[in-house]
């Protein structure tokens, strides 16, 4: 029986196309229109509360789940070194739990409030929960952000992040039926246009054989130039809006640097943050900090399929050879250029658009496909094919009618209703009501929110069902570890005290101390190696002593 | 939980009433498409917050990632 989440890895996804581990992060812009004074992180972990009261999920104690956060490690650099725990900011360090227990939540805002705030009976507000379908939803700074459980595949990764927006959805309803709370509003943006961005990640897992510096040459000018597919549009130029105007990407304005460890200040177009969450000396986890969140399925699709793709091509020494002069100021000048008409400069002389790049990019990953077969239509990995066909379509309507790609590149979508009230009220760019379509446009809820209003009008592509986006808000992807996270708790969530994506602990009555299980392997844990077990045990203890082989099982509790 | 609104039609039955091939003249796909845009419009009215500015400026948000 080989059951155990953390065995060695027999599994591999097919190479040289757009199938690897991945994953996605949302932090969402938080806001309660009568209580604008209201405190961010407070708000935040009422949004984390909500959804433990909606899903009735405690764990043991009445406390949250925490996060297990041995295996964080947020200072260690890919390029080879540790940053100095004294030199980082303070919001670097996110291997330690954010304290917000009662006593800091009193001396910051007065007891009174603390009791008007609904902190549990143990007096700690929820910061953190592992939720059924594998994913972390959390307080991260100043907004509650969802973490979605890895997949294999960029529709996978379409559906389990728009099972955050579902589940952001829940958090939003349940506040806003109680009376005594202030109703809270989540916003899928980057910004706030008032100089202030939070961020949408992508996380892709690669071999650590690949050099860093192949991944940095590779992925600078895909980066700089793949927001024209999923942008997802922004009304105001420069950091604080202060230039009226329209962009392509929400963030491009908040990145200052071409490589670096950080993601909250000095925005780096790559970032080197190198916590694998695996087996470190096998894997690495590439954290993508660079893109838009997007609510369009179409960008949201190519976002990640593209990105894998190339990240192939750099697997297989196949990347294009381009070197962008000044790539932060490039990846600016691009997202101000809604016609995309101006070219970059390269290092070695030429001029060449967006478009120009990331076709340069297409070809290369057709060939790669081609030459690997895994985009063949029948024996190939069943995802590759599809990815380069929108890609190579999405290029095209960009290269000849941009109005044709309003119902999928979510920049366009929102440039379309943005032109159709410019248009229809003569309004300038510096106008308040174009800047609320842009805000309200990421509305989490599908009776405010534009882009909902105009997906429910099907103007916009679908390329999900909503039926598997539902199912996904409780159930786990089947082909990675965060099978056996989800079922963990969904099965045995009482005895489940702590997690983290490279962990599940156990506190399981009778047996005297803590059981971590590793699930260091990304690929293990699955539904085909775990599920018999789950199926077999209906109490944590036995369910832990097949697992673990321990001699007898604890008699029950 | 609620969950998105799943009773709608998709895509491609809006456009329905744009002419198809031949091509029409560009004044009748333009007003056509004019139309669409004029509903949309319409009901983007009735759910935008009232007051945009004041929304706007309100809408602050904390540092984040």
């Amino acid at each position: 029986m080989t059951a155990r989440p953390d065995g060695a890895a027999t599994e591999a996804l097919p190479a040289g196309g757009a199938m690897r581990v991945m994953g996605s992060e949302t932090e969402y812009g938080i806001h309660a229109p009568s209580a604008p004074t209201a405190n961010a992180t407070m708000m935040s972990a009422r949004i984390i509360q909500a959804y433990a009261q909606v899903t009735r999920q405690r764990a043991a104690g009445g406390a949250e789940t925490r996060w297990d956060y041995t295996d964080e490690e947020p200072l260690h650099d890919a390029r080879g070194w540790t940053l100095e725990r004294s030199a980082a900011d303070p919001s670097q360090l996110t291997d330690q739990p954010p304290v917000l227990d009662a006593e800091a939540v009193a001396l910051a805002y007065g007891r009174q409030e603390l009791e008007a705030d609904g902190a549990d009976e143990t007096g700690t507000l929820l910061m953190n929960m592992v939720l059924g379908n594998g994913a972390r939803l959390y307080v991260d700074h100043a907004h509650p952000e969802y973490s979605s459980p890895e997949v294999t595949n960029p529709r996978d990764a379409v559906i389990w992040d728009a099972a955050g927006d579902l589940v952001a959805l829940a958090t939003v309803r349940k506040v806003a039926a109680d009376r005594d709370l202030p109703p809270i509003n989540l916003y899928k943006n980057n910004t706030d246009n008032k100089s202030v961005s939070y961020g949408s990640h992508e996380n892709y897992l690669m071999p650590r054989s690949v050099p860093f510096g192949d991944i940095i040459r590779g992925l600078t000018p895909f980066f700089v130039t793949r927001q024209v597919i999923c942008g997802a549009g922004r009304v105001g130029l420069g950091q604080d809006s202060s230039q009226h105007g329209y962009q392509i990407s929400q963030r491009a304005d908040f990145f200052e640097a071409e490589v670096g460890l950080e993601t909250t200040i000095r925005r780096p177009i790559i970032n080197t943050r190198d916590e694998p969450h695996a087996t470190a000396d096998k894997y690495r986890r590439l954290h993508v900090i660079i893109g838009d969140a997007n609510l369009s399925q179409a960008s949201n699709f190519l976002k990640f399929g593209t990105t894998a793709t190339v990240l192939s091509l750099i697997e297989a020494g196949q990347a294009p050879h381009i070197e962008i002069h000044e790539p932060v100021a490039a990846l600016q000048s691009v997202s101000h250029d809604i016609s995309l008409t101006s070219t970059i400069r390269l290092l070695d002389g030429r001029r060449v658009s967006a478009l120009d790049i990331q076709w340069m990019y297409y070809e290369a990953a057709a060939k790669l496909a081609q030459e690997s077969g895994v985009a063949d239509s029948i024996s190939g990995d069943g995802h590759t094919h599809t990815v380069l066909e929108r890609w190579e379509a999405t290029l095209s309507m960009l290269g000849s009618d941009l109005n044709s790609a309003a119902s999928s590149v979510e920049w366009l979508a929102k440039l379309s209703l943005l032109d159709g009230y410019r248009q229809r009220d003569g309004l300038g760019w510096g106008d308040a009501r174009l800047g609320l379509v842009d805000l309200q446009w990421a509305d989490i809820r599908p009776e405010k929110g534009l882009y909902y209003r105009l997906l429910a009008r099907g103007r916009m592509d679908r390329i999900v069902d909503d039926a598997q986006i539902a199912r996904a808000v409780t159930e786990p992807p089947r082909d990675t570890r965060a099978f056996f996270r989800g079922r963990c708790v969904t099965n045995f969530g009482k005895d489940v005290v702590g997690a983290s994506w490279d962990s599940v602990i156990f506190d399981v009555p009778g047996i005297g101390k803590l059981q971590r299980v590793p699930t260091r392997e990304p690929l293990r844990g699955t539904e085909e190696l775990t599920g018999p077990l789950f199926a077999r045990h209906r109490d944590a203890g036995s369910f832990l002593a097949e697992l673990l082989g321990l001699k007898s099982p604890p008699p029950p509790a | 939980m609620a969950g998105q609104e799943q009773q709608q039609p998709q895509a491609r039955e809006v456009d329905e009433d744009v002419p198809e091939a031949p091509p029409a003249a560009p004044e009748a796909q333009a007003s056509a498409a004019t139309q669409g845009v004029d509903d949309l419009l319409d009901e983007i009215d009735g759910v935008l917050e009232s007051n945009a500015e004041e929304f706007v400026r309100a809408f602050v948000q904390k540092g984040g990632q």
